[in-house]
C-alpha cells in the first residue's frame, strides 16, 4: 500500500540476534521486510533468513536448536509474525 | 523486586534478611548460590562472560517465580542473576525461598534453579587456553527441569 509520499510501505520486523548467533551472523539485528503473505509465521521468517545461504542456512538449518521469541515471549514455528514485532533468534540457554 | 539481573555482586546474608524481614509466618528459608568454577568440560576457565536479553530475561524469571509460587506452599521467592564478566569463585546466581516449612522451601528452591537453567535467557561464554567459546546447553539440565 503506498503511503503519503507515494513510495510503497514495507512491513518490517525488528530482528534481534543473541549470543553465539549474533557473533556468527556478525550483527546485533536488523529491520527485516516481511514476505507479502496474508499471514506470516515464524517459519516463513526463518525460511527467508535461511535463503541467504552460507552461515544463515547453516545456523538456522532444520534440526538446529534455535528458539524464537516474539516481543519477549517464546513462540512456536507456526506463531504469527506482525509488522513491528521484535523477533529474537536465540541459541539454547546456558544460565545459572 | 523478587527478580534482579545485575552486574554487581550480591550479599547473600543481606538478601535473605531482606526477604524474610518482619514476616513471622516464615519458619524455613532455603537458598542456593551458583559460583564460577575454574574448569568446564576438561578445560581451564579463566573468565566467564554472561549475556542476557534485556526485557525478556527479567520477564522469564518473573514467570518462573510466579510458577514456583503457584506450585509450592511458599511465602516469598527471590532470584538474583549476574551478567557481565566473572572470574572463578565469583557468585553467579542466588535463589532464596521462604516458607512456613522446609519441604516446600527446599522443593521450590530446586525447582527455581532447574527451570532457570533451561528457560531463562542467559548465555555463558568462557575463556580457556584454546580461546573463547560459547557454552553448550546440557541435556542433563533439560532432564532436571523435566522432573517437575
Amino acid at each position: 500500500m503506498p503511503d503519503a509520499s507515494g513510495s510503497p510501505r514495507i512491513a518490517t520486523v525488528d530482528v534481534v540476534y543473541l549470543a553465539r548467533l549474533r557473533e556468527a551472523f556478525g550483527t546485533t539485528g536488523e529491520a527485516l521486510a516481511l514476505p507479502s503473505l496474508p499471514l506470516v509465521t515464524v517459519a516463513d521468517v526463518l525460511a527467508q533468513l535461511r535463503s541467504r545461504g552460507g552461515v544463515w542456512a547453516a545456523e538456522l538449518a532444520h534440526g538446529r536448536a534455535v528458539r524464537i521469541a516474539i516481543n519477549h515471549s517464546m513462540v512456536a514455528l507456526d506463531a504469527p509474525v506482525r509488522a513491528g514485532d521484535e523477533f529474537a533468534v536465540l541459541p539454547p540457554v546456558t544460565g545459572g | 523486586m523478587t527478580v534482579r539481573v545485575q552486574t554487581a555482586d550480591f550479599d547473600v546474608g543481606r538478601e535473605i534478611a531482606a526477604l524474610r524481614a518482619g514476616d513471622a509466618r516464615v519458619g524455613a528459608v532455603a537458598s542456593f548460590v551458583g559460583t564460577v568454577r575454574d574448569v568446564n568440560d576438561a578445560a581451564t576457565v579463566s573468565t566467564l562472560t554472561l549475556e542476557h536479553y534485556p526485557g525478556m530475561t527479567e520477564k522469564a524469571l518473573a514467570a518462573i517465580v510466579d510458577d514456583a509460587k503457584a506450585r509450592f506452599d511458599i511465602l516469598e521467592a527471590l532470584v538474583v542473576h549476574r551478567v557481565g564478566e566473572l572470574k572463578p569463585t565469583d557468585q553467579i546466581v542466588l535463589v532464596v525461598v521462604t516458607g512456613a516449612h522446609r519441604e516446600a522451601a527446599f522443593d521450590a528452591c530446586r525447582f527455581l534453579m532447574d527451570y532457570l537453567k533451561t528457560k531463562a535467557p542467559f548465555w555463558k561464554k568462557e575463556v580457556t587456553p584454546d580461546g573463547a567459546r560459547w557454552v553448550d546447553a546440557r541435556a542433563s539440565d533439560d532432564e532436571a527441569a523435566a522432573r517437575w
